[in-house]
């Protein structure tokens, strides 16, 4: 029984270097590979900034498209007059442009 | 076994501190494979804590009685089902549940969140496995749930009989993931001030964690409370106890969060506000696992020693100082983008919400703390009761159920006095008829309870208009019918509607809880068989006694040795109405001085209440036979001193006859309890809209209704 558990115990090990140092490995053999020199990173994996920043203007995008809706319906459920529905879209709008052209900017 | 399960704990705490210093390693240096390697770690740590559970439950169902922790929560006898549920009963076990479920709960916030904010996941990463090590070490250095004894012991305690109830085995598994759900905004919350990133994408990355924090904690706390009515032999559902008001705190500040989000997320407001409500909601669960698991405020519900204190308060300590320093130092990129355009807007409304439920979340604290602070300043420990909670809580909570019909109501930015005009007249007319009827039948001794029906019907006037007026838009744009229509509409506007729907359990769950608190019939009195008493329009009858034993082999025991009861006749204006058998179980104890006869009954007994259950009323009952008659006592000294123990059950199955034949007068407690129902049902409405809101859309709807707003936004686009 105890062998059979520290055989357990050292697979367990095992699985868990294999898996928390795979990153680690991967990188390495990225770098050996690269010519040059130079660490390169993982192909799924952008620098932290510019990604950090689309995410951002993502999120605020889609937050803006949101709230977009939530004004429509609002003016549909009589919950808005026509006037202030209009100027409110308007404002959105000319924001998530301002959000839009900031990503395109980005790309 | 009991190695391998130890061995996990210590892998698992060198797991946490490798990835601690791998993550943040991994942000500072910008080097993204430690980043990587640190979040991998809380994955690691998921697969290794996963084993050391079924270790522990493997040894629960299989009565290894070498485990500490199974000799003295369970034992041959207690049904399987709750010898599972047996693992979080101990502190141990329970401590194992807290950890393992915060590195599930962990690694699917981690994994959603792989390709996006690297640099706060980070921080959480390293944050998360603190908790996680923190956890793991409290088992490693002060409750091994792994320790074992030897010579290894024939028999277990067995499971508290409190506990043997299906709810039971639900509520802890429901509160712990909310808690654990509870720091994983948090995490991210202070990884967005690290790494000074406090945009809108934090939040949308924890806005799902956060809502399903307050969704399990919402179901813990309604099953807590059912098994509180339902099973303890008090009759009530909440009794303002430190442990359930430890849970409520942050279910409190959760909710206020949820909304105030929205401002953030709309118009860039309240960041100093939401990103403290997140770091209050997850300090505020620790502290609810503090209180369950230090034992330092009497509860009915704290099962844990007093062991755990010190490194809780450290704990604790270390998250206010830490939050604090945070929101203080990073106050200049928290500032508002926008100001509030105008005090008749939803945006005012949900301040004034968030204002009410940290008022309330406030008033709690310090009735459940009030203990600690008074022994601290005084030398004596005092507390507060139910009074005191009722006091401030109840006109909170009616401001709060109108709050939630107006908000709806009310559009975002500015509303125009005219609109608002108009849409009030359909919820105050609801709220007015509900005034009117209520006074024509007579309810009028309970002004706050009428004050509530009023406010609820002006809530369920107020979502109804809002579900007619977006289903009449709905049909104006589509032609759909009206259910299809409906549920297009709520598909579409998942959280808008969800909420919604939230909005009605709420006040539906008020009633409830307005009715049976204000309109409750009570009796406590003594019968001999024959005998009846009035309660509210019932009679009850004590028809006659019952006696059941269960010897500890018999494949249908329960846990108790003997259950005496009665059988009671309720009929309302001469007609039959039910049928109740309570009764009280009686347990065995593991102390040999009660003698051969005495330790088969000396342990904790246990009410099972009997009720009959209508969407009008509840009758409840619940008895305490006196064990201790001079018959009945006489019975088991005679017994203790001529029986040895394993004849000890012909005295018992003796003292139930006697109990059959000459029952002595019996205390009952007769509850007649209006529309408690509706408080479940309440519960279920909330938790189903609170999964509308959370479900994610289709990618289908998303993706047209994006598209569409895309377009709208690009016409804008062209123009300018």
């Amino acid at each position: 029984m105890g062998v059979q558990i520290a055989i357990l115990t050292l697979v367990l090990v095992g699985l868990v270097v294999l898996v928390v140092g795979a990153p680690l490995r991967r990188a390495r053999r990225a770098e050996g590979s690269a010519s040059g020199a130079g660490r390169s990173l993982p192909e799924d994996a952008p620098a932290l900034s510019p990604a950090s920043e689309r995410d951002e203007l993502e999120a605020a995008r889609e937050a803006k498209y949101r709230e977009i809706r939530d004004a429509e319906l609002d003016f549909r459920t009589g919950k808005l007059s026509r006037e202030d529905y209009e100027a409110i879209d308007a404002d959105l709008r000319a924001e998530a442009i301002e959000i839009l052209n900031r990503l395109e900017r980005l790309s | 076994m009991a190695g391998l399960g130890f061995a996990c704990l210590l892998l698992a705490l060198v797991v946490c501190a490798y990835g601690i210093g791998a993550s943040l390693y991994g942000v500072r240096s910008g080097r993204v494979e430690f980043s990587e390697s640190g979040r991998r770690s809380v994955y690691a740590l998921a697969g290794v804590l996963t084993v050391a559970f079924v270790v522990l439950e493997v040894a629960f169902l299989g009565n290894d009685f070498a485990f500490n922790t199974v000799a003295d929560t369970s034992s041959r006898t207690t049904p399987a089902l709750y010898r599972a549920a047996a693992v979080w009963s101990s502190q141990e076990g329970s401590l194992l549940l807290w950890a393992w479920l915060l590195s599930l709960w962990s690694s699917l916030a981690l994994f959603l969140t792989r390709k996006r904010m690297r640099d706060v996941a980070a921080y959480a990463t390293a944050i998360l496995l603190g908790f996680g090590g923190f956890f793991v070490a409290l088992m490693v250095f002060y409750a091994n749930p792994f320790a074992t004894t030897h010579p290894v012991p024939a028999e277990g305690v067995g499971l508290d009989p409190l506990l043997r109830f299906p709810t039971m085995m639900i509520h802890p598994p429901m509160l712990y993931s909310g808690y654990t759900l509870c720091t994983i905004p948090l995490a991210f919350g202070m990884g967005a001030l690290l790494a000074r990133r406090v945009d809108a994408d934090w939040i949308k990355a924890i806005r799902r964690f956060a809502f399903a924090a307050w969704l399990f904690l919402g179901v813990g706390i309604m099953l807590g409370a059912l098994w509180s009515y339902s099973e303890l032999g008090w009759g009530g559902y909440w009794g303002w106890d430190a442990v359930e008001n430890a849970s409520l705190m942050p279910w409190l500040t959760g909710t206020a969060f949820l909304h105030s989000l929205m401002i953030q997320e709309k118009r860039g407001m309240l960041k100093v506000w939401n990103v403290s409500l997140v770091l209050a909601t997850g300090t505020l669960a620790i502290m609810g696992t503090f209180l369950v698991r230090s034992g330092i405020l009497d509860s009915i519900h704290a099962f844990g020693g007093h062991t755990l204190g010190v490194p809780f308060v450290c704990l604790i300590a270390v998250l206010i100082a830490g939050s604090i320093y945070l929101v203080v130092s990073r106050r200049a990129m928290l500032r508002s983008e926008h100001r509030l355009d105008s005090l008749l807007s939803r945006e005012s409304v949900f301040i004034a919400n968030n204002l009410v439920l940290v008022g309330l979340c406030f008033v709690i604290f310090w009735g459940t703390y009030f203990p600690l602070i008074s022994e601290a300043l005084t030398g004596q420990e005092a507390s507060v009761g139910a009074p005191w909670f009722d006091r401030y809580t109840v006109p909170l909570a009616l401001i709060l159920v109108l709050l939630s019909g107006i908000g709806p109501v009310i559009a975002w930015r500015r509303a125009t006095l005219a609109n608002a005009r108009r849409n009030f007249r359909v919820p105050i007319a609801c709220a007015l008829l509900a005034l009117v009827v209520l006074l024509a039948a007579g309810i009028d001794s309970k002004p706050l309870a009428l004050v509530m029906f009023c406010c609820a019907a002006f809530v369920f006037g107020s979502i109804g208009q809002e579900f007619f007026r977006g289903a009449r838009a709905r049909r104006a744009m589509a032609g759909e019918s009206v259910p299809l229509a409906l549920v297009a509409l709520v598909r579409r506007n998942r959280r808008r509607y969800g909420g919604y729907i939230v909005h009605i359990g709420m006040a539906v769950l008020f009633i409830g809880v307005a009715a049976s608190s204000s309109f409750q019939h009570s009796s406590q009195l003594s019968l001999s068989p024959g005998q009846s008493t009035r309660v509210g329009a019932f009679r009850i009858r004590y028809v006659r006694p019952t006696a059941t034993i269960t010897p500890r082999y018999d494949a249908a025991h329960t846990g108790s040795t003997l259950s005496l009861g009665a059988l009671l006749d309720v009929t309302k204006n001469g007609h039959h109405v039910a049928t109740l058998d309570p009764s009280e179980g009686f347990y065995a104890s593991d102390e040999a001085s009660q003698g051969s006869v005495g330790s088969l009954l000396g342990g904790q007994p246990v009410s099972h209440v009997a009720m009959d259950v209508g969407l009008t009323r509840n009758v409840w009952s619940a008895i305490e036979p006196d064990i201790k008659a001079p018959r009945l006592a006489r019975i088991v000294t005679d017994g203790n001193s001529t029986l040895p123990p394993e004849e000890a059950l012909v005295a018992i199955a003796y003292l139930a006859r006697e109990y059959i034949k000459h029952p002595p007068p019996t205390q009952f407690n007769f509850l007649v309890s209006p529309l408690v129902m509706w408080i479940w049902i309440g519960g279920v409405i909330v938790f189903t809209g609170g999964l509308i809101a959370l479900w994610p859309a289709p990618s289908v709807v998303r993706r047209r209704v994006a598209a569409r707003t895309r377009a709208r936004a690009s016409r804008g686009l062209a123009r300018a």
